[in-house]
């Protein structure tokens, strides 16, 4: 298994300089995968062929062009199953799109290509990204690798877990209101959501478009900037995407002594389970040790932030889903009429989640119901917005638990919807307020892995990478799971 | 309840979903719960609030009128379920529907 | 209408733009191709696909406003309206709801009572639907439905008028007026047959005692009819209809109606319980859109002179009044007139040839002045044979015939045909004396003092040139011949 315990940007370097080959390092990562995602579930297509054809001709195309410079030379990625790939199937995890080719690369894939990265497989989600578990797939359970009666987090748990088992060193997740710092904190790796606009959503299958976002999982925060800035910057295909070419996450460098860091009450409250509460509170210490300055704040709208994100998010998500109708792709139930043909495809194509937040979404904006829900939500994100611009005249970056408590059991919380959206109390608000976070992991409680977010004023990525970097650098090095000696 | 199975029944009209007789009940009492739930946004008053529906403050973002390559008709449809001379086929249309 | 109802009328007109690529995604805006051959993932309404504006389309709606008189506004946004149809890929059309780029425009009709105002209400933009070819002769009795989205995503503006036609002569002057304005700015097809131009016809009558709000009032949507002449026959009908039911106390039902060309009727389209709850919300793949000054002033730099100025012109050019509405309202006739008048100035001679002559052998021939089949520089110089004295009036209007019939030049007819007045002197003045010579009493006659003789020896010249001479000449050639030979 040469080499996997390295992170990509070290995996880069030795295939740049040919110290190894782009194919060893795809036949170590989908050897690990054939040996490990039996009992972890986080990939639902692995493309053997393809990576490793990928891989030769990387190969020989630096072996005959010498001055050739990739950031990704050889790393093996994966890619979460609701960014759309030519060469492998792309689903969701939804049965609706059971078997979907599409026509065309996502943005951030064709930009992962272009920096030499080898996609290995699509991996494993909540259906259309609804869920903070991924147990809601249409097709498999993804387990945490560091307990695997326990979820990986959602709904980017397939990517959260193929890093931390170290089946690859880099992951594309999305995230619409936590799901890839959730499961960046469940598993025990780095993940990031970046500023709204920051990466292009082209390719994105949307679930709440004003929210979603594109991000990195990595083991190092090395890595998580490189992964960023090569999916980073303004896309033709996407409107909402921003030009960022001056903001360019490369440099991971940053002065703890001239930070403030805020620490809003809203989210040190009750409620925090105090293993997290204890491992959080060291990382703060040790922060402090480093020269930050630590000062409390308050976020008062946080309270609202979850019924906000539902009413917005399953708005946005009723209108997005409506295109599975059966028509020019994916599932289709027959029916002797239209209208039936309609409603027999998408109540037997989508899962029950899924369809409990079209219903729901679909209330908001239906006549006579549209100002007390969704208008009255996005009035309220304005205030939730307001609450951050103020907090930023008085800090520079703001540190929260990503999560209240540590990876549930299976099953915990799939019963009861409502208690299932508490899992991204702490992680909707940025979100809303289109900020970039951060989940760190800080270390082990009870053995399982906890994160601190960090979260900074839009396009101020490099803020963070700077201080998690910081910070990282003195937390002692964690022991991969599910096998020996994977580190840095 | 905040939601009648009567008013479940038109929202998954709406949505081109069918909710069986049986779930109905299940389906009005938890879509009810997350109505109460979020009923918490009563408490402010946001008279004065404007909304926010985009975070990104820019404006106008448009391309010139360049024609790009379509896909071909192969390609477009190349997962549709049914597809008969390169055009997707539908059942039989009841009521006139559309715009 | 002279009983105890007041018809109000309103009408949403949509207009295909004439951009080169579609609405949202660089797709061709092309017409009658191989089915699903200019679509893309945007237009199909594929997984993860997003927009983006068409900056042209803008430019040409924009353009469309300001003719209309609209305010353009400088904050307008995008918003998604919802409905599920199989030519609708994405179950939403990204249109504009509540701030639309124009408001308050307005179209003056010319009615016998005189000119009159009908307000625009709004004009916005947004994507068309796909097409349907049904399997089976008509929507009702299809097995099913064939699906090709070439159209899907082509830009359209949406005209909303005011509802303040009241009868369906006055919904026809609307729309003629309103197609002649745009035809100007030359930024669609303007084809009903085709689709590039759609009329929804909302018909609604007032009790004269209602004296609620009109968008109380229970109105009946006729959609899509396919020409001018059957949105008039539509409303017709539907005044009609709605009249009988009123006087025997049923209520009328808001609902969408088709029109059956053949039986001249409405009939319903669209049962009550499908009624539409489009659950519009701002659309967040597209930023808003801000157009400032500099812009707006850029769009009528581009943009020709419209109708009612070139009315004023034309009068002032001459033409007869009712002469200068015909010529207007069609783009193309007026742009032929001024063609023909820049080479043959005779504004009146060419007015009256294109609106008789011309337009008739064109409209047989199933012409129109797009394409009429002989051109401006030929219709001019026919005009110049008749000033000339090569043809008689007469004679112009065979060439003519020949010249659709052919496409040849007006010389080219002339010659093949031997049709020419003979103006050579020479051969006349030949003609002249041997009738001279043979006429030696008349020619005393005139001598005498008899002015008439002389018409008769004219008679006689005609006559032998077979009407080919030009009187003047033999006149004038007589009188030289006779003094000679005293
Ligand atoms: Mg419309
Ligand atoms: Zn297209």
């Amino acid at each position: 298994m040469a080499g996997l315990d390295w992170d990509a940007v070290e995996m880069a370097r030795r295939v740049q300089s040919g110290e190894v080959s782009a194919l060893e390092l795809v036949d170590a990562s989908l050897e690990r995968i054939a040996a490990v995602d039996s009992n972890i579930g986080a990939f639902l297509y692995v493309d053997d062929v393809g990576a490793r054809q990928s891989a030769r001709r990387l190969d020989s195309e630096l072996t005959r062009d010498q001055k050739k410079s990739l950031p990704l030379a050889g790393v093996p990625v994966a890619i979460k199953d609701n960014l759309v790939t030519r060469q492998m199937p792309t689903t969701a995890a939804s049965k609706m799109l059971q078997g979907f080719m599409s026509p065309y690369d996502a943005t951030v894939v064709e930009r992962l290509l272009a920096a030499g990265a080898i996609p290995v497989g699509k991996v494993n989600l909540d259906e259309f990204a609804m869920g903070s578990s991924t147990e809601h797939s249409a097709y498999q359970v993804t387990r945490n690798p560091w307990d695997i009666s326990r979820v990986p987090g959602g709904s980017s748990g397939g990517s959260a877990a193929a890093v931390a088992a170290g089946m690859v060193p880099l992951a594309l997740g999305s995230d619409t209101g936590g799901s890839i710092r959730t499961p960046a904190s469940y598993c025990g790796v780095f993940g990031m959501k970046p500023t709204y606009g920051r990466v292009s959503r082209y390719g994105l299958i949307a679930f709440a478009s004003s929210l979603d976002q594109v991000g990195p999982f990595s083991r190092t925060v090395r890595d998580a900037a490189l992964l960023l800035h090569v999916i980073s910057g303004r896309d033709p295909h996407d409107a909402t995407s921003v030009d960022v070419s001056s903001t360019a996450p490369t440099v991971v460098v940053a002065d703890p002594t001239q930070m403030r860091i805020g620490l809003p009450e809203e989210y040190f409250g009750d409620g925090i389970d105090p293993n997290v509460r204890t491992q959080v509170d060291a990382a703060l210490e040790t922060l402090k040790g480093l020269g930050a300055t630590l000062v409390p704040i308050s976020l008062p709208h946080t309270r609202y932030a979850i019924a906000t994100y539902y009413l917005i998010a399953n708005a946005e998500a009723s209108s997005n889903l409506s295109r599975y109708d059966g028509v020019r792709y994916g599932f289709r139930e027959t029916a002797p009429d239209l209208i039936q043909m309609y409603s027999r495809t998408r109540s037997q194509g989508f899962g029950d989640e899924v369809q409990r937040r079209i219903l729901l979404g679909t209330h908001a904006l239906s006549a006579g119901y549209y100002d007390a829900y969704y208008l009255k939500a996005q009035k309220v994100r304005t205030l939730i917005r307001r609450d951050f611009d103020q907090a930023f005249e008085s800090v520079d970056l703001i540190v929260t638990p990503t999560v209240p408590d540590l990876p549930f059991k299976f099953g915990e919380r799939a019963l009861d919807p409502l208690q299932m959206y508490l899992t991204d109390i702490f992680t909707v608000t940025t979100n809303l307020a289109g900020l970039p976070g951060l989940s760190q992991p800080i270390g082990l409680a009870d053995g399982l892995p906890v994160g601190l977010q960090w979260i900074a004023p839009a396009l101020e990525e490099e803020r963070i990478l700077g201080m998690a970097s910081a910070l990282e650098a003195v937390l002692p090095v964690p022991s991969w799971p599910m096998q020996g000696g994977l580190s840095r | 309840m905040l939601l009648s199975k009567e008013e479940v029944l038109h929202v998954a009209n709406l949505a081109r979903l069918s909710v069986e007789p049986s779930e109905l009940e299940e389906m009005a009492g938890t879509l009810s719960r997350v109505l109460e739930y979020i009923d918490l946004l009563n408490e402010l008053d946001t008279e004065s609030v404007s909304p926010t529906s985009q975070v990104v403050e820019q404006h106008t973002v448009w391309r010139s009128d360049v024609i790009q390559d379509s896909l071909s008709a192969e390609l477009a449809t190349q997962n549709g379920p049914q597809v008969v001379s390169a055009m997707f086929v539908v059942p039989k249309i009841l009521d006139g529907g559309g715009q | 209408m002279s009983d105890n109802y007041e018809v109000v009328i309103g009408l949403e007109v949509h207009v295909e733009l004439k951009t080169a690529s579609k609405l949202f995604c660089g797709c061709a805006n092309l017409f009658g191709q191989d089915p699903n051959t200019h679509t893309c993932p945007v237009c199909l309404g594929m997984p993860g696909a997003l927009p983006v504006l068409n900056r042209d389309a803008v430019a040409l709606a924009t353009r469309a406003a300001l003719a209309l008189s609209c305010t353009v506004h400088s904050f307008s946004k995008f918003d998604r309206k919802q409905y599920f149809y199989p030519d609708l890929p994405k179950a939403y059309q990204i249109s504009q709801y509540d701030q639309p780029l124009a408001t308050h425009g307005q179209v003056t009709i010319r009615t016998e009572a005189g000119p009159r105002a009908i307000g625009i209400e709004r004009i916005h933009l947004e994507e068309d639907a796909g097409k349907l070819n049904h399997i089976g002769q008509r929507l009702g009795d299809a097995t099913g439905s064939l699906v090709d989205l070439n159209r899907a995503g082509v830009p359209l503006i949406e005209i909303v008028s005011q509802p303040e036609m009241h009868s369906p002569e006055e919904a026809r002057l609307y729309l003629t007026e309103l197609r002649t304005v745009l035809s100007y700015l030359d930024i669609s097809d303007l084809r009903m047959e085709e689709g590039s131009m759609r009329c929804d016809a909302n018909v609604s009558l007032r009790p004269l005692s209602y004296t609620g709000s009109l968008a109380d009032l229970p109105r009946v949507e006729i959609k899509n009819v396919n020409s001018f002449r059957n949105v008039q026959r539509g409303i017709e009908h539907e005044i009609i209809r709605q009249r009988e039911l009123l006087e025997q106390g049923i209520r009328i039902v808001k609902e969408t109606r088709g029109f059956d060309d053949a039986a001249g009727t409405t009939y319903s389209q669209r049962s009550k319980e499908a009624a539409n709850d489009y659950r519009y919300f701002p659309e967040p793949d597209l930023p808003p859109l801000v157009l400032d000054a500099v812009w707006l002033e850029d769009q009528k730099n581009q943009m020709p002179s419209l109708p009612e100025e070139l009315r004023h012109q034309l009068a002032a050019e001459g033409v007869l009044p009712r002469d200068v509405d015909v010529l207007v309202q069609d783009r193309a006739l007026y742009g032929f007139w001024r063609q023909t008048v820049a080479i043959y100035p005779d504004v009146k001679l060419v007015t009256n040839w294109l609106l008789s002559d011309y337009s008739r052998h064109m409209n047989a021939k199933g012409l129109s002045f797009d394409n009429p089949g002989v051109s401006a520089p030929h219709l001019a110089e026919l005009l110049a044979l008749i000033e000339d004295g090569t043809l008689s009036g007469k004679m112009a209007k065979e060439v003519l015939e020949s010249m659709f019939a052919t496409g040849e030049s007006p010389q080219v007819v002339v010659k093949r045909l031997g049709l020419s007045q003979i103006t050579d002197h020479e051969a006349i003045r030949l003609i002249v004396s041997q009738i001279v010579e043979a006429n030696p009493a008349v020619v005393a006659d005139f001598l005498g003092g008899k002015e008439k003789a002389l018409a008769f020896l004219v008679g006689q010249v005609m006559k032998a040139t077979k009407g080919q001479a030009k009187p003047d000449l033999v006149n004038a050639l007589l009188r030289e011949v006779i003094a000679s030979h005293v």
